[in-house]
């Protein structure tokens, strides 16, 4: 299914951050979210994946057909990789895990706890968790932070894959991931900050 | 939903998760009852049930701002909330994991201490009854509480401040409970009472929780 956004306003707290934003996703298809620190792809991120609701505009496409995968990890250190992807298996009705493993080299770590690994594999195991949710569209957010050269063409190959099984992916990154298909949306235009006028804390606070 | 349990409950016994820290406090706080108010055995079994539900209370309390907090800390809590997983059934699963960590352990360890504390053997039916039937409630205004501090540093003073209010019917009828049935009078109305609150509490706060959980992760 295409992820259609049209027309989006997206706030983080109080403030206004972007207006206007108006993008389309087509299965297959893979989109570069770029734009200096500060600019709003977070925002517009956690808008798409449900986690703040827009100030106006639509996003047109199924709440379960996002996954979202944010700056934090999200694993617990106590227990080992194996069981942070079951875990997530069993959050999201899969119970696969060995495709996860295998696109992310995990194998030799399965039974290590999260706790005692480095940044890095930390990383691998939190995109893994993507493959897992076994949702259409991936909502990335600086995906590659931490990951080596080998890593991020690891990573890349993984999305490839996953467009070549009919799914999207919007992608917020500063470097080159090497998808020769992907088209590129600069987010600069869209920046639009201002306090909102329909702050319900407004008044609180002031 | 099972899978959130029992990663919650694999936390809970793993090192640093807390599991029985809350048994060891009620421990701690009612043996040191008798040191503190002196060893009469008399004064000990009035005061017996009201402090047995006081240390139970103050037990729930202390891993209360740990049910939330961890998982919005590492970003577990983003990645539940855009899962098929409702906040809902989040918040009803948190409460529950808590209650099986915290409210169990007690229910089942309140014998020994009600002897310790010289509790007339009438009464520890309705301890444990009335820990039982309470205890599920705690953890639900807990979670509740948790949901409402979610994301602020160093929250527990504020969740304790929060919460413990929400706490007195449930100690007003558990007490009253207990000390009806220890002195051997009727106390089955207090109990249904205890029941009923728990009943309501399971019924509503795990909507108001959700929604605290929504507002926070703005």
């Amino acid at each position: 299914m295409t992820l259609r956004v049209v027309d989006l306003a997206c706030a983080r707290g109080p403030a206004q951050i972007l207006a206007g934003v108006t993008f389309a996703v087509a299965p297959g298809q893979a989109l570069i979210l770029r734009g200096p620190n500060g600019a709003g792809k977070t925002t517009l991120l956690r808008t798409l994946a449900g986690l703040t609701p827009p100030l106006a505009g639509r996003i047109e496409a199924d709440p379960d057909a996002i996954a979202y995968a944010a700056h934090a990890d999200g694993l617990k250190a106590q227990l080992s990789v194996r069981e942070n992807l079951v875990f997530w298996a069993g959050v999201f009705g899969t119970r696969d895990i060995t495709a996860a493993v295998a696109a992310f080299h995990l194998g030799p770590l399965l039974d290590r706890r999260a706790g005692e690994m480095s940044a890095g594999q930390k990383r691998r195991l939190s995109l893994a968790r993507l493959l897992v949710t076994g949702r259409p569209i991936w909502c990335l957010d600086e995906p590659t932070v931490s990951l080596d050269a080998e890593n991020v063409a690891r990573f890349a190959s993984a999305v490839t894959a996953h467009l070549g099984r009919g799914g999207a992916a919007i992608i917020a990154t500063h470097i080159d991931l090497g998808l020769p298909t992907a088209q590129t949306l600069d987010i600069t235009p869209f920046v639009a900050k201002r306090i909102r006028a329909d702050d319900p804390f407004a008044e609180a606070v002031a | 939903m099972i899978a959130l349990l029992s990663r919650d409950l694999a936390l809970a016994i793993r090192a640093g998760g807390g599991f029985g820290l809350s048994l060891a406090f009620f421990l701690i706080f009612t043996t040191m009852v008798p040191f503190g108010v002196g060893p009469e055995t008399g004064v000990l079994a009035v005061i017996a049930p009201g402090i047995l539900w006081l240390g139970a209370l103050l037990a729930c309390l202390l891993s209360l701002d740990r049910i939330f907090q961890l998982d919005w800390e590492d970003g577990t809590l983003d990645l539940i909330a855009t899962s098929p997983v409702p906040l809902e059934g989040l918040a009803a699963i948190k409460a529950l994991a808590h209650w099986i960590t915290t409210g169990l352990p007690l229910v089942l360890a309140a014998p020994v201490l009600g002897v310790l504390l010289n509790l007339p053997a009438s009464g520890h039916g309705w301890l444990m009854a009335s820990l039982a039937l309470g205890t599920p409630a705690l953890s639900a205004i807990g979670t509740f509480g948790a949901a409402l501090t979610v994301g602020i540093k160093r929250g527990g003073l504020l969740l304790s401040l929060l919460v413990l209010p929400l706490y007195m019917p449930t100690l007003i009828f558990a007490a009253l409970c207990v000390t009806r049935g220890a002195a051997g009078q009727e106390a089955l109305t207090p109990l249904l009472l205890v029941g009923g609150i728990t009943l309501g509490c399971l019924a509503v706060l795990p909507f108001a929780a959700a929604a605290a959980l929504r507002v926070n992760l703005r």
